[in-house]
């Protein structure tokens, strides 16, 4: 498979009042094509500013970054599901999930039913004139990966798209995400916490450091696919949290070491 | 006192309440002691209110509550009347609220010869002036007429300023170092009474003492506010959803209209309704100055001549004004940011 991401000895330092902060210290990241990667790490570790510096918000300090575009040039190279959720308080759920298609110029009826399309995938029908403000934090998360599946980028970033839910919807969601990844292949850099979702959801999952981060260690995730939840329950998956978590554990010990 | 029986509490506060004006009337103290008596009269009605909505069955609630917006003013209505009519309130100070009303119909109806003015610029005389003079005889009509000319004088000055204003405040809210060359200035301009540039614009103008110096002032005042505003407003439009925009193709102008512009409005709306309540405090106060027309003119006008139910006319009139405009701009603040509606109750 071809190479689709591609990041060597990337740094981040950032400028503050206190002094120059590193952010990201020298993390190297590959990922074939159609793959799903999930990073794991402490909190503050960098994860967030490395996928900022992968969608081209944020420059790096230094170091090589590549995303290589797919055959059909007008894709979007990439979409973000931000952490912060980010969809518009002004625009309507259907409003906010259109919105990458139509600065691109797709017409209104085009867009229209794609984002009716991807509204009824994650279950927001009923929601689709409703402003954000209207919606509790497990919907807006929906509409913001809604919002990235419309716009069908060649790699779809998600910085913890399901942090903010309650264990019921979180489940829900990622047999959701299961199915929508099984229907597209697409290649996805996944952020969570939470090392059982990153186990049930990737091919591949990249430890990182307390901050500043850097690369700890990668797991290859060998269960087959396609998944669901009741893969939870199997020896396998038992043994790959946990051997994980030993890892895991040091770096988020030293984390909150750090930030006492 | 039983706090325990709300009922019998409730019929405990209110004798108090009874007794003690009865007292208050029956020993003639509401002549020397007339505050100290509001002031606890106030605190009776409070109670009883807090008391009385404990008997309201909760789906009453708004009805009871509205009752009380709208019960209250009433209340200090009629007790003004009648405190005056006792003759507790100087009448000369504190005309009645009846003869304001009657001051402000015939301020209606009337004509003033002394200043050749009218207040509604004699709505009555439309068609035979339009037959004589036509639109011209509308004009002179319109001219005459204090509720025009001080409306007049808001909208255009307002319209006149906000819209510079909100492009010189975007200019800044994106551009740094516009901001930052300009901030001081601004700042600076802020904090002076904006009256102060009346003469200024009289110097300027061809005809000090017409409507152009007076619109200008009020349009420089709603500038500054709105154009201080909107910068507030676009440079605090959350980074996360710049970054979004960028992230889903907004091209520069796709940016500005999709989310920089709607990512400011409520802080913008914020600053025109500050210009705008502006914007009536400085035509009233040049309309004080140096005007022949507008309900600041007729409110001075007067007092001169002592008149005071018309002053209080007057007063109630540029109430109204302030009403209306505010209730157009909230208005128009719905229908632009539709997605603000019932959000937050204080907009
Ligand atoms: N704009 C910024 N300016 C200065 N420092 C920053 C900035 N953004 C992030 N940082 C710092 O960089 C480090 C990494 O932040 P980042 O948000 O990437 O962490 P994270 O791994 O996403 O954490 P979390 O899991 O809590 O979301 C933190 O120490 C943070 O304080
Ligand atoms: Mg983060």
């Amino acid at each position: 498979m071809a190479v689709k991401i591609l990041a060597e000895n990337i740094w981040k330092t950032f400028q503050t009042a206190g002094g120059p902060i590193d952010a990201i210290k020298n993390f190297n990241l590959s990922v074939e094509e159609g793959k799903f990667v999930s990073i794991v790490g402490p909190s503050g570790c960098g994860k967030s500013t490395f996928l900022r510096i992968l969608a081209g918000l944020v420059p790096a300090t230094s170091g090589n970054l590549k995303i290589f575009p797919g055959k059909d040039l007008t894709k979007p190279l990439n979409s973000v599901v931000f952490q912060e959720y980010a969809i518009f308080p002004w625009r309507t759920v259907l409003d906010n999930v259109s919105f990458g298609p139509e600065m691109r110029g797709v017409g209104k009826k085009e867009r229209r039913e794609l984002a009716l399309h991807w509204i009824d995938a994650v279950g927001l029908n009923k929601f689709i004139d409703c402003y954000p403000h209207q919606l509790s934090g497990g919907m807006k998360q929906r509409v913001s990966i809604a919002r990235a599946l419309a716009n069908d980028p060649e790699v779809l970033l998600m910085d913890e798209p399901l942090g903010a839910l309650d264990a019921q919807t979180r489940n829900v969601l990622q047999e959701e995400l299961l199915k929508l990844w099984e229907a597209t292949h697409k290649t996805v850099i996944y952020i969570t916490h939470s090392i059982e979702e990153a186990v049930l959801l990737s091919d591949e999952v990249v430890l990182m450091t307390s901050h500043p981060g850097t690369n700890k260690i990668n797991f290859d995730i060998n269960i087959p696919r396609p998944r669901d939840l009741k893969i939870t329950g199997t020896p396998e998956f038992a043994r790959l949290t946990l051997v994980i978590w030993e890892v895991l554990r040091d770096e988020v010990i030293a984390a909150m070491e750090d930030q006492r | 006192m039983n706090k325990s029986n709300p009922k019998q509490y409730l019929i405990t506060l209110a004798s108090a309440f009874l007794i003690f004006n009865l007292v208050f009337l029956g020993f003639r103290l509401w002549y020397s002691l007339f505050l100290l008596g509001l002031l606890i009269d106030f605190i009776f009605i409070v109670m009883l209110a807090e008391e009385g909505s404990k008997f309201i069955a909760a789906r009453h609630a708004t009805k009871f509550e509205r009752s009380l917006a709208i019960g209250f003013p009433i209340l200090v209505l009629v007790g003004w009347e009648l405190t005056v009519r006792a003759g507790i309130l100087n009448p000369l100070w504190f005309p009645p609220p009846s003869k304001i009303a009657v001051a402000l119909w015939q301020l209606i109806i009337s004509y003033n010869q002394f200043t050749k003015t009218s207040l509604m610029g004699r709505p009555w005389l439309i068609p035979s002036m339009f037959e004589k003079q036509g639109w011209a005889g509308i004009a002179t009509l319109a001219q005459e007429s204090d509720l025009f000319g001080t409306l007049f004088r808001v909208v255009a000055g307002f319209i006149l300023g906000f819209i510079p204003g909100i492009i010189l405040g975007v200019v800044m809210g994106v551009s740094r170092s516009v901001r930052i060359m300009l901030n001081s200035i601004l700042s600076a301009v802020y904090v002076l009474p904006k009256i102060m540039i009346f003469p200024i614009m009289m110097l300027m103008f061809a005809d000090p003492f017409g409507e152009g110096p007076k619109i200008a002032v009020v349009a420089i005042s709603a500038f500054f506010l709105v154009a201080i505003n909107t910068m507030a407003g676009v440079a605090g439009v959350d980074n996360v959803y710049l970054e979004a925009g960028r992230n889903y193709g907004a091209n520069r102008w796709q940016m500005f209209r999709h989310v920089i512009i709607p990512g400011a409005l409520p802080v913008i709306f914020a600053g025109l309704r500050l210009a705008l309540g502006t914007a009536l405090i400085v035509v009233v106060s040049i309309e004080f100055i140096r005007a022949k027309t507008g309900v600041g003119y007729l409110t001075f006008y007067y007092w001169e001549i002592m008149d005071t139910p018309k002053m209080y006319a007057g007063l109630v009139l540029v109430m109204l004004i302030g009403v209306l405009l505010n209730e157009v701009l909230q208005w128009i603040e719905t229908v632009t940011m539709p997605w603000q509606k019932g959000r937050s109750a204080n907009s």
